[in-house]
């Protein structure tokens, strides 16, 4: 199945989406990686404010490279999700609603996106230049010293990615081998 | 004695980065589009295609077809018949990286130091250079920038005589099993056996600057590459973890004498971006 969503996402929304389903986002992105989660968690334990409002915002898992001259971002595409698995429930927590990243998350995040109601979507890793091209604006908004590791928000349409974990726990990761095996 | 100033190597490296970066090799691509006629799944299917356009606009565009534009690691083979002048040559190889990476709009993913502050050099340095002197009065440069993601997937064993090849079968098909969709599949297995601990990664690493044309010259060992290479794809992992039959474009294996008591293997997973470029001065 097809689906365009629009940014803050709904929760009603997000329980119509099956494993599988092509999804393409319109709305704001927020971006981070390892060192800008560890972070926005240190801030979340010590009863902070977030650099953003995390109520039904996306986050995507991302240290582009470079804008070069005349374009918005350099290329784009998404990092190794696990490595964000400690901090992504304290995330979810707080209202976040998808993750974009690649590769499979820990049963604990699967947990967490059950309870929070929340997805995660795989992004083609290594398509840089095609995820570039859904996005129109990049700021960065915090932590500008981490250099590709800053946290961005980003202005995107149509970014183009697969419901790799629904709101019901299934996970594709497991799915898709199961039947591709042999 | 052929005389090279060192200054030389600046723009050579420097383009090999940028050209590494913005145009996947064809072997690479014809691969690809080969692995997608066989593929099942239809969301594999649709990855592939989503991975050659990508390419294709990378090279339109002269934009990186990955954002993580790697290490880049070096290897330069020197004549024995070359004397460098002109100033150090570690430090001219980095300063072609260091442009390379800034006038490409390559990102830059070095960090000082690997626990405790983790600050990025901002240039992408320093670049991982392996040399080695060989006959002749010719310098070759080889840049070949290896991402982060299929890196953390390698891993070397110290094995035993006695597990035999079906042992070393088992661990490099296990490495990608447990790999699964973190090191951006289709991969190609780089796979380094014999020598010691530290030469057999190398080994796995240089074994990647094969092209997907070339089979191993050695018969016996491309045997063996086919036969991971299937078991590896019957594995299921298929593009990007989401399931399918394209786990794998490729098994390398490059192998050197060792100990009498030992048995080192090493795989070190390469991304579908397998990225080198060189040249010859």
């Amino acid at each position: 199945m097809e689906v365009h969503l629009t940014t803050p996402l709904k929760t009603e929304d997000l329980e119509k989406l099956k494993i599988g389903d092509q999804v393409y986002i319109t709305g704001t992105v927020y971006t981070g990686r390892d060192a800008a989660h560890k972070r926005l968690v240190d801030l979340l334990e010590k009863g902070e404010e977030l650099p953003f409002d995390a109520e039904g915002q996306v986050i995507y898992y991302v240290g582009p490279a470079p804008a070069p001259p005349g374009k918005p971002i350099g290329s784009a595409g998404p990092t190794t999700s696990y490595r964000m698995d400690p901090y992504a429930p304290a995330l979810l927590d707080v209202g976040m609603k998808a993750m974009i990243g690649k590769g499979p998350r820990s049963q604990a995040v699967i947990d967490s996106m059950i309870k929070n109601k929340a997805v995660y979507l795989a992004a083609v890793g290594g398509a840089a230049v095609v995820v570039a091209k859904s996005i129109k604006e990049s700021k960065v908004i915090a932590y500008e010293d981490l250099g590709p590791e800053a946290i961005r928000e980003m202005r995107v349409e149509n970014f183009p990615c697969v419901v790799a974990n629904d709101v019901y726990g299934n996970d594709i990761y497991k799915a898709g081998v199961e039947e591709y095996k042999r | 004695m052929r005389e090279v100033n060192v200054k030389d190597l600046i723009p050579v490296v420097k383009k090999l980065c940028i050209d590494a970066n913005y145009y996947m090799g064809e072997d690479v691509i014809a691969k690809i589009k080969e692995f997608k006629e066989k593929e099942e799944s239809p969301t594999a299917i649709s990855v592939l295609d989503i991975i050659l356009e990508n390419y294709k606009l990378a090279a339109s565009e002269k934009m990186p077809s990955c954002q993580d534009t790697g290490i880049a690691v070096c290897f330069i083979d020197v004549g024995q018949d070359v004397h460098l002048v002109g100033g150090d040559f570690t430090e001219a190889i980095n300063e072609g990286v260091r442009q390379g990476y800034k006038d490409g709009y390559l990102r830059k993913s070095m960090v000082d130091d690997p626990i405790i502050d983790r600050i990025n050099t901002k240039d992408n340095t320093p670049a991982i250079i392996y040399t080695e002197i060989v006959p002749g009065d010719k310098i070759k440069i080889t840049v070949a920038p290896k991402g982060g993601g299929s890196e953390n997937m390698s891993e070397v064993r110290m094995m035993k005589a006695a597990d035999g090849i079906e042992g070393v079968v088992e661990f490099i098909v296990d490495r990608v099993r447990r790999s699964g969709g973190n090191p951006c599949p289709p991969i190609i297995v780089g796979v380094g056996l014999g020598g010691n601990f530290e030469q057999s990664a190398l080994l796995a690493k240089k074994s990647l600057l094969r092209s997907l044309n070339e089979k191993n010259p050695n018969p016996k060992w491309a045997k063996i590459e086919e036969e991971i290479l299937e078991k590896v794809n019957n594995l299921g992992i298929g593009p990007q973890g989401l399931g399918g039959r394209t786990t794998a474009l490729g098994v390398f294996i490059l192998s050197k004498p060792c100990h009498i008591a030992s048995m080192p293997v090493a795989v070190n997973v390469q991304c579908h971006a397998a990225r080198h470029k060189s040249a010859i001065i």
